[in-house]
């Protein structure tokens, strides 16, 4: 097996409900708590699993804005893996989930430097690494619904921009829509493998934008009173 | 990246340490100069020993959980991290056993393998302290041969510097240990022009447009999705201006490689001024730890991308 997510870029909205969801499940989790700083103060920050950017794609009038939801990547090769020194970071032979042991991690750094996606980030408070677990202590949770046994942000998407499945599988729902909608990876040059693919925006019908219609003197004229008069 | 002060330390003190210490056997089995006496070669050899485990002890500081620390050394196999603990620590026992043969006048078979088994294995620490930064393919200015070799050389260049003082100090012949010094010196500041040089256009790197996908047209970044920093910006935000990095870059040529060569030809002349040997030393310890902290900031990891970076 291996687990990971499908992230539709297209039908994002970016309401950062997943990371939320996020915080939410595994702030009390296996690998729990998520410190925050000055939650209320002045420079509020903390540990996330799951963040959400946005971008935009080309220029007026073909701008696009693109949410970008990003998380582990669960990579087949990960770096973050194998710089370890202390054997706390490991990626599980059974489902491909890179997890971290918190009794064996020092806080030495090293996998966050070894992870070009940013999905690691350390735990001031209890001094270790910490990362997306793809809600392992949910998506084999046999006391819940069938339905139920997935990631909190699949779970909470409002959008359905988010999928999880098996891609070993070649039928599974996530494969599947990869090979239709031309699902990539990010930064495949590095040659980490990631397992989450993301589907790229649709192409949409350019909205023709008219330059605006010449009026005469006597437009002119109003549109220069305009300015004069405060109403 | 974010320019630690621990792990500069860390690797300035190790390498000269590591430097020293092989030097002093080479000096030892060729008797350069006439040779240290026996006393003066374990002073030489504790002081290098100490500034190892300085060294060692300061990049634990580091840690966000030192209590775990001891288990670094069970990644032998795959991590450079581990790897360079692993030697380190093999290196200790092995250095006594060398300046005990020394102490106590053991055979010279011992005295001679201990001691080229030392300097080989200070070799290979140093060699790993570098590997750790250029095994990374996430920054492109320390994937790169040239890192190891930068480590190397400068450490050996700090270490055959302070073997200059003690010839000094001792009063040997100092021509051999000048020779040695400006050469050495002289190759580290050679990899480190050919490692600025290079880093100004490091080859290709992945763009804002490979790491979020969308390669058909511009993208810049909107917004982070964040309030304040995050543990990505502290760690990997670190940036440096180009006109004080070049201003760095002088200062580390100016005081970490010409002064100690100008001071090299004054203890030549003076046949062993201690002042310039000091200075010599100093000037180079110095130098290499400017180049440490350059080498931090001038690093920029691919998750700069994310956060609006348009190339790394």
């Amino acid at each position: 097996m291996r687990l990971g997510l499908v992230i539709d870029l297209d039908v994002c909205v970016g309401c950062h409900a997943c990371a939320i969801a996020c915080k939410e499940w595994n702030a009390s989790g296996t690998i729990g708590p998520l410190s925050d700083y000055q939650p209320y103060g002045a420079e509020p920050s903390g540990v996330w699993f799951n963040r959400i950017r946005h971008y935009e794609m080309d220029e007026y009038p073909n701008n696009k804005t693109i949410n970008f939801p990003m998380s582990c990547m669960h990579c087949e090769d990960a770096d973050c893996v194998t710089v370890c020194p202390t054997g706390a970071s490991y990626k599980r032979a059974e489902d491909g989930i890179v997890l971290i042991d918190q009794e064996k991690c020092m806080g030495c750094n090293y996998c966050s430097w070894a992870c070009p996606y940013g999905a690691r980030e350390l735990d001031r408070s209890s001094g270790t690494m910490k990362k997306c677990t793809l809600c392992v202590d949910r998506i084999y949770d046999q006391e819940l619904p069938v339905e139920e046994r997935q990631p909190s942000c699949v779970l909470t998407c409002p959008a359905h921009a988010r999928m999880f499945g098996d891609f070993d599988d070649p039928d599974s729902a996530v494969s599947r829509t990869v090979r239709e909608r031309g699902g990539y990876p990010l930064m495949p040059e590095l040659n980490y493998n990631p397992t989450n693919q993301y589907l790229p925006p649709r192409r949409k019908p350019v909205i023709p934008v008219d330059t605006k219609p010449k009026g005469g003197l006597k437009e002119s004229i109003k549109q220069f009173a305009n300015k004069l008069v405060r109403r | 990246m974010h320019p630690a002060f621990s792990v500069i330390f860390f690797t300035v003190a190790s390498g000269a340490g590591f430097g020293l210490f092989s030097l002093l056997f080479i000096a030892d089995f060729f008797k350069l100069g006439g040779g240290f006496n026996q006393d003066q070669l374990v002073a030489g050899g504790l002081m290098a020993m100490a500034l190892v485990v300085f060294g060692l002890l300061s990049s634990t500081f580091h840690l966000a959980n030192p209590k775990n620390a001891w288990r670094a050394f069970s990644r032998f196999r795959t991590s450079w991290l581990s790897r360079e603990g692993v030697f380190a620590v093999i290196f200790m026992p092995l250095a006594l056993i060398y300046l005990a043969s020394i102490m106590f006048d053991a055979p010279q078979w011992l005295r001679v393998s201990s001691g080229f088994l030392t300097a080989v294995l200070a070799w290979i620490t140093v060699f790993s302290t570098g590997m750790i930064y250029a095994c990374l393919k996430t920054i492109r200015q320390w994937n790169t041969p040239l890192v190891p070799a930068n480590y190397l050389a400068l450490g050996y260049a700090s270490g055959s510097l302070l073997l200059l003082l003690g010839a000094v100090g001792a009063g040997l012949d100092v021509t051999p240990y000048v020779a040695m010094s400006a050469l050495i010196v002289s190759i580290a500041a050679v990899l480190k022009a050919i490692y600025y040089f290079w880093i100004r256009s490091p080859g290709l790197s992945p763009t804002i447009n490979t790491a979020t996908g969308l390669t058909r047209a511009k993208v810049k970044l909107l917004d982070t999705g964040h309030t304040h920093g995050t543990f990505l910006t502290q760690e990997f935000g670190f940036q440096i201006a180009r006109q004080k990095a070049s201003l760095l870059k002088v200062i580390v040529f100016v005081v970490g490689f010409a002064l100690p060569g100008l001071m090299l030809v004054w203890v030549f002349n003076q046949h062993g001024e201690q002042m310039a040997a000091i200075v010599a030393a100093v000037a180079g310890i110095a130098g290499a730890a400017v180049e440490r902290w350059l080498f931090f900031a001038e690093a920029r990891h691919v998750v700069n991308l994310y956060h609006g970076a348009q190339r790394c």
